[in-house]
């Protein structure tokens, strides 16, 4: 009998065996995305650190990726990464991470890594509630949603992440959906390639958590529910507000070239050195 | 001005806050983050002038949550790095201080202590966290903490606090306050090749991390340091010896918190330094920091006039001097604890000493004001009548 090995198992460490995620979860999707971008990128695990912090999202990379992998407090991960990438500035350095870490506890230091422009790639996986701790509001969750902290409904407004971070500096943005893995792939490699701070904003299924505060049910019908309220970028200009809603906008949000920290930096030193 | 040199050798009329600068930076710090505090703010103003010239990195973060987290994040990259700030900064930073020993980091805090409680008086030095950066983030560990009592140990107690995180693989504070922080002295500051640096070991290339152990070592397990291809499972989840993550097994709950903790008592004798000159004293003074120069000045004050007076100056403060407070009890009829605060290592010293002396504590006349060593030498005086 032959055995079959998943083509990414390459880039997991071998002697963990199985996830910690529920049934349905959106997170092996982004996962292989993650993987399948490094491998069309003929990248080695080794070009990398990865950090993250706590929330479901955040075991994406720890345990489960063959390479240096720092597994924070919550809503640092971008904090830590920082410092990571100033000391280790040739590498790439990715912070993989839930909505609740990065925009609520970590919010400002999102804003403030995207205002610096410095080189991290950003994987924020987007699911719309606090899942690991049994389904809390989040700034993400949708206004009226009722979960088990909003009992009467979420009263809060929604936070916006893609355009708040390309407002904030971001040299790429890029939001897709679960049911988008090539396109999330793609621009995943784009936000590696790109010199500068690149969000890939991954709107991802929690069918326990979400699925029952929303009734939108189990996994595939999330999925189909993604499928049916995604909008190209393209394509909202010529719509009203009203219409835009309850949508999801997909696509590139920006994609630019700008001075980006590391590189400032190291000419600074230079000038410095060079100088008498 | 620009200067490339390292080690800015020669005699200065500077600040402490100065000298610890440049203590850092002969020590071969090479990464500092740091967010504007006073009266801490000249250490990290200079740290981004001169660390870029000798080829190193300063950010300044959004707040002080980021500056301590960037530096254990630099720290794993492979650099010397630090933070420095004051109490609210500290508060601030206690839940991934605890990150920083939990993952066994090699870090520098410098804490130029202010008056407080809370937001407090920015500019007026205070002994007000001495306790707070050995037991403010949650959990059970230790921590190692060093007290300069002038700008000239502000240079040398740098330099040992990067040597001792680098050997220990521990976060290191340095606990200067706002009086030595802005005070101007004389600072020697020798050759370079007089300045023992050390560096920390590095682990060496394995088919698994379950191959090595990159953790929960008592002799300190060598640091598999980011971007040399180690594929380092770094975590401050309770860990393994590898670093993999385990809440199941209360054996290895045991280790992961005990084995810290036993790394840094297990070599107590190596980190731990007082300088005692009480041989003959029926009163030792023991202290800690700024208020030590005071304590010196009463002693010396009270010798004049026969009494026999002597001092015990705690210059590691954490792990805690109990044997050498201990031996010096054990020769005094009185031990008088001097703290510019309200007595915050007090009940710690007591617990040490009171099987044999007396002890007794004694603030400053006015708190957040130096003793004068006058008030000492009355206070004294009322001790021994």
């Amino acid at each position: 009998m032959s055995t079959s090995t998943h083509p990414l198992k390459k880039y997991t460490r071998s002697h963990i065996m199985r996830t910690t995620t529920c049934p349905g979860c959106g997170i092996g999707t982004v996962s292989q995305a993650i993987l399948r971008a490094i491998d069309e990128l003929e990248l080695d695990m080794d070009d990398f650190v990865f950090v993250s912090g706590i929330g479901c999202s955040a075991w994406i990379p720890s345990p489960f990726y063959n390479a240096d992998t720092l597994h924070t407090t919550h809503g640092r991960p971008i904090a830590y990464a920082t410092g990571v990438k100033l000391g280790l500035p040739d590498k790439h350095v990715m912070v993989v991470s839930g909505d609740g870490d990065l925009t609520a506890i970590g919010g400002n230091h999102l804003i403030h890594a995207a205002r610096r422009n410095i080189d991290l790639t950003v994987v924020l996986v987007n699911n719309g509630i606090y899942a690991m701790t049994g389904g809390q509001t989040a700034p993400t969750t949708p206004r009226g949603l009722t979960t088990i902290t909003s009992p009467h409904g979420t009263l809060e407004h929604t936070f916006d992440i893609s355009p708040m971070i390309a407002a904030a500096g971001a040299s790429f943005v890029a939001r897709w959906t679960t049911y988008h893995p090539r396109q999330m792939t793609r621009s995943i490699k784009k936000g590696i390639q790109k010199k500068g701070f690149a969000l890939i904003e991954a709107v991802s299924q929690c069918p326990v958590q979400y699925g029952r505060a929303s009734n939108l049910g189990d996994a595939v019908s999330m999925l189909t529910y993604f499928k049916d309220n995604s909008v190209r970028i393209s394509k909202t200009q010529k719509m009203d507000a009203a219409e835009l809603q309850s949508k999801i906008v997909v696509g590139e949000f920006v994609d630019t070239e700008k001075a980006e920290l590391t590189t400032e930096l190291a000419q600074v030193k230079n000038k410095l050195r060079a100088s008498p | 001005m620009q200067n490339n040199k390292r080690v800015l050798k020669g005699t200065h009329f500077e600040m402490g806050n100065w000298a610890c600068t440049e203590g850092a930076i002969a020590a071969g710090c090479n990464f500092a983050a740091g967010y504007p505090i006073t009266p801490a703010s000249e250490v990290a103003n200079r740290l981004a002038d001169r660390l870029p010239q000798v080829g190193g990195t300063f950010l300044q973060t959004e707040d002080e949550i980021s500056a301590i987290c960037s530096a254990i994040g630099a720290s794993w990259a492979g650099c010397k790095a630090m933070t420095v700030t004051s109490g609210p900064g500290i508060s601030l930073m206690q839940e991934n201080i605890g990150f920083g020993v939990s993952t066994e980091t090699p870090l520098v805090i410098v804490d130029v202590q202010r008056f407080g409680p809370s937001t407090g008086v920015p500019s007026v030095g205070l002994a007000g966290d001495i306790v707070q950066v050995a037991r403010g983030s949650h959990g059970d560990y230790q921590i190692i903490a060093l007290c300069p009592e002038s700008p000239q140990e502000m240079f040398d107690l740098t330099i040992r606090a990067f040597n001792l995180a680098e050997t220990y693989r521990v976060p290191v504070f340095l606990m200067a306050d706002g009086f030595i922080g802005h005070m101007r002295e004389q600072i020697v500051i020798p050759e370079a090749d007089q300045i023992e640096i050390k560096q920390r070991k590095i682990a060496e290339p394995a088919e698994s991390v379950l191959d090595r152990q990159d953790f929960l070592d008592v002799n300190v397990a060598p640091m598999p340091v980011f971007g040399r291809g180690l594929k380092a499972h770094v975590t401050s989840s309770c860990h393994d010896e590898h670093g993999m993550r385990n809440l199941s097994d209360p054996a290895v709950m045991h280790r992961y918190a005990i084995r810290p903790i036993e790394k840094i008592c297990t070599h107590r004798d190596d980190i731990i330094q007082v300088q005692a000159d009480c041989a003959d004293a029926q009163i030792a003074l023991v202290t800690y920091g700024t208020v030590s120069r005071s304590a010196r000045a009463a002693a010396r004050l009270a010798r004049k006039e026969g009494l026999k007076i002597g001092t015990l100056r705690l210059l590691t403060c954490w792990p805690f001097p109990d044997k050498e407070i201990r031996q010096v009890a054990e020769q005094v009829d009185d031990m008088l604890v001097l703290e510019n605060n309200m007595g915050q290592l007090y009940p710690y010293i007591k617990a040490e000493a009171a099987h044999a002396c007396h002890v007794s504590f004694l603030g400053p006349q006015t708190l957040g004001q130096i003793h004068d060593p006058e008030f000492i030498f009355s206070h004294i005086k009322e001790l021994i009548a």
